[in-house]
């Protein structure tokens, strides 16, 4: 560790702070010596840390966005902390009587077992449950097959060439305020790497990453599919994750190398903060791909939580004959925001892409459909289709889309279709007069209409997405 | 089984249901004819308690417990089905799964347990079947892209599903061919016994000839101008209404 960063502990921890290195948090504030401190916590090599700072710089010249349909008080950078490391065993709760009952309720309607409640939920369990020894299965199957699947922050080290040649150049740091953030305070993420030709023999989860506590904040994900390889992977789960980092901004980056298939499957539901609008996360994330020759990348995501969502995975179709595929549910209640959507950018010739968008607003929350489709002028033969609905719940709650639309090609075919609706009061009658209480009649109403995009979901992560709507809709009816 | 005493009812603060009187047993058959606009469907809804339609006065009892004071899912959980005049949409939610959710609510409700997905599978299929449905009409969503004599034989099968002990047909015979018409007949045959009733809400005779009704009676303006028996439905198809209203005034 470097003489400056130990300077820096001693200065900042002198007033009785913890100065055990394993298990303190940074005081609130970004600066660079904050950045090197995150660098040297991670036993960073160089070219790591001179990235980071780099978009350290980017950042302090650049502004927040205010474009996105959503409002919230206006943060002050300076008072997040940048760095927590994760709990040790005696902060956290013995066992689940110290956990939230509410949280506790939520994972039992979500139908979720008691042992991985404890692991959700962070309890310091010594006891080996089973899914230590499925991770260990997973993880030797994997490497039958050469998959690396590792969090980002050990690639650095095993991985170099790999994460310095791919890492920042589909999002680039400059691409937006978040991302330059991001790519300044990154915690942790994954990373995933699929040899030429070998089709990933399972789903990649999250849930089985080792070292994913308090990663959230600054999540940075990069996952490269190399020539016609193959791979599905699983972001987030269906049971309600608690952050006490009320900001978050991550980093997604797939590359899709010719030929190669990647599929992307989020769950997302982050604290959505209290039925009057309190608390909550936000959550910007900038996700996006690139589609090599006959390369297809499939973004499929199903939002429920969060207090404010700004988020566009998006795809690049740099590469002849490449497809890029949208299909999205996000759903709002009470008072939370999502601006959400995609870009598909064509570049090369003959190239597809699909986008299939559910928004559901209930409460008083508002639910903004945002997407571009942009032709480029060597896009010939080119095609995009686009359907877009909207579903309101109540009369208090808004929906609102704003497609863009650039074709600088004239053979490029885009096809736009919207709808908004109504959960009707005769849907509501129907399901009751089958005797149905109310809840349960708008959550199927709900499912019904997102059932194009959970058809795209791997099967229990579908059916876990449906539970996952009805208590997210909880109070919206009534 | 239901006693209803003078009830009134009205929607938008309009009164339809003036001082309505009547009373079905177990194990009988009333057939409800009468003009368009007469209150035949508002009773319907009013009985199963659709929003918006309110009583104002009088009693409804069903088995013994007070009707209007239940949510309409409890009527539904009790045993009081509603075939509907237009029955409506719902898309995406297969009928299956619809179903199941309105059979184990049902059970629930009575203190059972949940059918199995493969008891209810059979089920499903036998029901589909007797209304001459094709078995892909489980998976096809609620009503979606039927045509309308599908949507009617949808509702029977939902009926056979839930076995009411009240079941309330509005029209159920509109719009029916001559076979549906058959279909839908031995379907309400087939359930009738000592501990179900039905109320059949019809415009044809037709349909009497099939489903022989103990009561026929006669709605008009909101009120229940005259009763008899299954001769009564012939003296209409002949004579019309007028004739009634001309009696009444
Ligand atoms: N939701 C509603 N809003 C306004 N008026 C209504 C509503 N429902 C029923 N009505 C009115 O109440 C009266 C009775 O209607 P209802 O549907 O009960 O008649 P019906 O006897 O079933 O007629 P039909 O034989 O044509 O089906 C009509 O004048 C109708 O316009
Ligand atoms: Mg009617």
């Amino acid at each position: 560790m470097s003489e400056q960063v130990e300077e820096l502990i001693k200065k900042e921890y002198a007033a009785g702070f913890h100065t055990d290195i394993e298990s303190e948090t940074l005081p609130p504030g970004l600066n660079e010596d904050v950045i090197r401190f995150i660098s040297a916590k991670k036993n960073e090599p160089e070219w790591m840390l001179e990235w980071r700072l780099k978009a350290y710089k980017v950042w302090q010249s650049m502004e927040e966005p205010s474009w996105a349909h959503v409002h919230y008080p206006e943060i002050d950078f300076q008072a997040v902390s940048y760095f927590s490391a994760p709990k040790s065993l005696e902060d956290r709760p013995k066992s689940l009587d110290e956990v939230d009952p509410d949280l506790i309720e939520t994972y039992n309607k979500l139908g979720i077992p008691l042992h991985e409640q404890e692991m959700l939920a962070g309890v310091a369990v010594d006891a080996v449950f089973d899914s230590v020894s499925v991770v260990t299965t997973f993880r030797e199957k994997l490497e039958e097959a050469g998959v690396i699947f590792c969090p980002i922050s050990e690639a650095v080290h095993r991985f170099p060439e790999l994460v310095k040649k791919y890492l920042g150049t589909v999002v680039p740091q400059r691409d937006n305020y978040y991302a330059a953030l991001n790519s300044a305070v990154f915690s942790d993420g994954s990373f995933v790497y699929i040899p030429k030709g070998v089709r990933c023999p399972m789903e990649l989860s999250t849930y089985f990453r080792i070292n994913q506590m308090n990663t959230g904040q600054f999540e940075r994900t990069l996952i490269i599919a190399d020539e016609g390889s193959h791979v599905s992977y699983l972001e987030g789960c269906t049971a309600p994750q608690r952050d006490e980092n009320q900001l978050h901004a991550a980093v997604v980056e797939l590359i899709a190398l010719d030929n190669a298939e990647i599929k992307y499957s989020t769950v997302q539901n982050w604290y959505p903060g209290d039925e009057n609008g309190k608390g909550g996360i936000y959550n910007f994330v900038t996700k996006r791909g690139i589609c090599h020759q006959r390369a297809k990348i499939s973004w499929t995501q199903v939002e429920t939580g969060s207090a404010v969502t700004w988020k566009y995975p998006s795809c690049i179709l740099k590469g002849d004959h490449s497809i890029g595929e949208f299909y999205s549910v996000a759903l709002t209640n009470n008072y939370q925001q999502a601006d959400t959507g995609t870009k598909m950018i064509h570049l090369g010739k003959n190239t597809k892409s699909t986008i299939i968008s559910k928004g559901i607003s209930a409460g008083r929350s508002q639910n903004a459909y945002r997407g571009l489709v942009r032709m480029g002028s060597s896009a010939s033969g080119a095609r995009n289709f686009t359907q877009c609905d909207s579903l309101l719940i109540g009369d208090r709650c808004g929906a609102h889309t704003f497609p863009y639309i650039e074709s600088a090609h004239p053979s490029a075919i885009v096809e736009h279709e919207a709808t908004t609706s109504k959960v009707s009061d005769d849907q509501m009658f129907l399901c009751q007069q089958r005797g149905l209480d109310p809840e349960k009649a708008v959550s199927m109403i709900v499912n019904g209409f997102c059932r194009e995009v959970f058809k795209q979901l791997p099967m229990e992560f579908a059916v876990e997405a449906g539970k996952l709507l009805e208590v997210s809709l909880e109070g919206s009816v009534g | 089984m239901l006693t209803i005493k003078d009830l009134c009812a009205s929607v938008e603060d309009k009164e339809i249901i003036r001082q309505l009187s009547l009373e079905v047993k177990p194990g009988e058959i009333h057939a409800i004819m009468g003009p368009n606009g007469a209150g035949k469907s508002t009773l319907g809804n009013v009985l199963s308690g659709r929003p918006g339609y309110e009583a104002t006065a009088g009693t409804v009892t069903f088995k013994e417990m007070d009707l209007l004071d239940l949510d309409p899912e409890i009527r539904a959980r009790e045993g009081l089905f509603l075939a509907f005049q237009y029955p409506v949409e719902i898309p995406g939610v297969s009928n299956m799964e619809l179903l199941k959710a309105a059979v184990d609510a049902r059970r629930t409700h009575a203190g059972q347990e949940e059918i199995s997905a493969i008891d209810f599978m059979k089920m499903a299929r036998e029901a589909c079947k007797s209304v001459g449905l094709d078995q892909s009409f489980l998976k096809r969503g609620v009503n979606e892209g039927f045509s309308g004599g599908e949507k009617k034989r949808n509702e029977i099968m939902q009926m056979m599903l839930m076995e009411p002990t009240l079941c309330i047909l509005d029209e159920t015979d509109s719009g029916l061919d001559i076979d549906a018409l058959q279909v839908v007949a031995r379907g309400v045959n087939a359930m009738r016994s000592e501990e179900r009733s039905f109320i059949v809400v019809t415009h044809y005779q037709r349909l009497l000839d099939f489903i022989v009704p103990d009561y026929v009676h006669v709605l008009a303006n909101g009120r229940i101008v005259k009763s008899g028996d299954k001769s009564l439905a012939l003296e209409l198809e002949a004579k019309g209404y007028s004739w009634l209203e001309d009696e009444v005034a």
